[in-house]
């Protein structure tokens, strides 16, 4: 009996000082590293933010994906497929980055597609004309972008690296879209009400996109003190905002929001506040396109069955002919 | 118990994706991902991680037939470099007029 309470007791010492180290760590704003002890409440935070950060991506394809077979032209056609495409290397980056935590991505699909893991509640919303691709681009995109740009600083070093490589890959992704509203802007009066209306949709959703505010946020403290999360909700939304601006009144098109303008005093812009009732609805489950976007991605999962299986077979034969040579 | 659907596969390996990124550099690992196969796992981490030309060659190998040492910079494995320090360029005086030293 003595003995086991001596080795329980050396183990919470031991425990103690690995919990010492990882904060020093973070402290010293070094990164963690996957095999490095951690608290539990990090790597269910961690896991739980990259899934759903991977299934955002995935499921984004969608939205744009549709118009790929509708693009206006061959240039506007190729460069939508490199987009899609894109948003399918974030989500893998980031599947890759979940699994050094011991996720399973076997287990994070069937919890996409049961329903059990969400993703971002922007991709809930439809596109009805081609000016929602530019729309996309430039404010989704845009708004991810400032999300993404200090997680290139997060504490745990696979998250940050994978964050990296989509940082530089999304700058593409803004560009064009910029360039496509700013195509349809010179067009006809039709095509610039087209984009004016895409407009009024996408810009409250967009500002959603950074999450409840500040007051309302429970995890972001904790997440904020780890080093997960560099800047609060708030803070990045208004970033977003300035940013925004500019680039709206040089593309013509207004932002549906008449308690925007810019404050002399903060050197800020000030804004209304979005619906959060509508934000908790599209994340409840009750947004335009919740039950299509699933159910398109369980689709495609369970339609792809067979070539998971024929490669495995093949993977299986090549092997055994493999070892039937050498044993020859 | 919600795994409704039949199993569609096992579980493909997964495999560590190292890059040149060019002639002359070294090959840097930038990730992982799952394949069937070796030859698969080449096509996919061609795909996946030079969709801009970021590599001219690529390494994948199975995660699970690497060997690494313990994840700890105090780990006394590290140790017989600690106090070497005769083996920088910086533990010899060399007087300030001498050249090209």
């Amino acid at each position: 009996m003595t003995g086991f309470e001596t080795t329980s007791l050396e183990e919470s010492d031991f425990e103690l000082r690995l919990h010492e180290q990882f904060d020093d760590t973070i402290a010293r704003d070094q990164r963690i590293e996957p095999r490095d002890w951690m608290p539990d409440g990090y790597r269910r935070t961690l896991i739980r933010q990259i899934a759903q950060h991977a299934h955002s991506e995935i499921i984004g394809m969608q939205p744009e994906g549709e118009w790929i077979t509708r693009a206006p032209s061959l240039r506007r056609k190729a460069i939508l497929f490199a987009k899609v495409q894109d948003e399918a290397g974030h989500g893998l980056y980031l599947y890759s980055a979940a699994e050094t935590l011991g996720a399973d991505r076997a287990d994070l699909t069937q919890r996409l597609i049961d329903g059990r893991q969400k993703y971002s509640s922007i991709f809930n919303y439809p596109t009805p004309t081609f000016a929602d691709v530019g729309v996309i681009a430039w404010l989704v995109d845009g708004a991810a972008i400032c999300n993404q740009v200090p997680l290139c600083r997060s504490s745990f070093g696979p998250y940050a690296r994978a964050m990296v490589r989509v940082c530089k890959e999304e700058s593409f992704h803004q560009r064009q879209g910029y360039e496509l509203l700013s195509t349809m802007m010179r067009g006809t009066d039709h095509q610039r009400a087209t984009v004016q209306d895409a407009v009024d949709r996408w810009w409250w959703p967009s500002l959603m996109m950074f999450g409840p505010p500040d007051g309302d946020s429970p995890n972001s403290e904790q997440s904020m003190a780890w080093r997960i999360k560099r800047h609060t909700n708030d803070e990045l939304r208004q970033r977003f905002v300035d940013m925004t601006v500019p680039q709206a009144a040089a593309l013509g098109v207004t932002l549906p929001d008449p308690e925007l303008r810019w404050n002399e005093e903060r050197g800020r812009h000030d804004f209304g506040t979005p619906d959060w009732s509508e934000l908790h609805r599209v994340i409840t489950g009750d947004g335009p396109c919740n039950t299509e976007r699933v159910a398109r991605r369980r689709a495609a999962h369970e339609d792809g069955a067979w070539v998971r299986e024929a490669a495995s077979a093949h993977a299986a034969t090549q092997a055994a002919r493999a070892r039937e040579g050498a044993a020859a | 118990m919600t795994d409704a659907t039949p199993r569609t596969s096992a579980q493909w390996p997964l495999y560590e994706v190292f890059v040149r990124g060019k002639r002359g550099l070294n090959h840097v690992h930038v990730g992982s991902l799952h394949a069937a196969d070796e030859r698969m796992a080449l096509t996919h981490a061609r795909d996946l991680y030079t969709r801009r030309n970021e590599g001219v060659s690529i390494w994948v190998v199975r995660s699970d037939l690497i060997t690494a040492s313990t994840p700890d910079e105090r780990d006394p494995f590290f140790a017989p470099s600690g106090d070497k320090v005769y083996r920088h360029p910086t533990f010899y005086d060399i007087p300030a007029d001498v050249p090209h030293i």
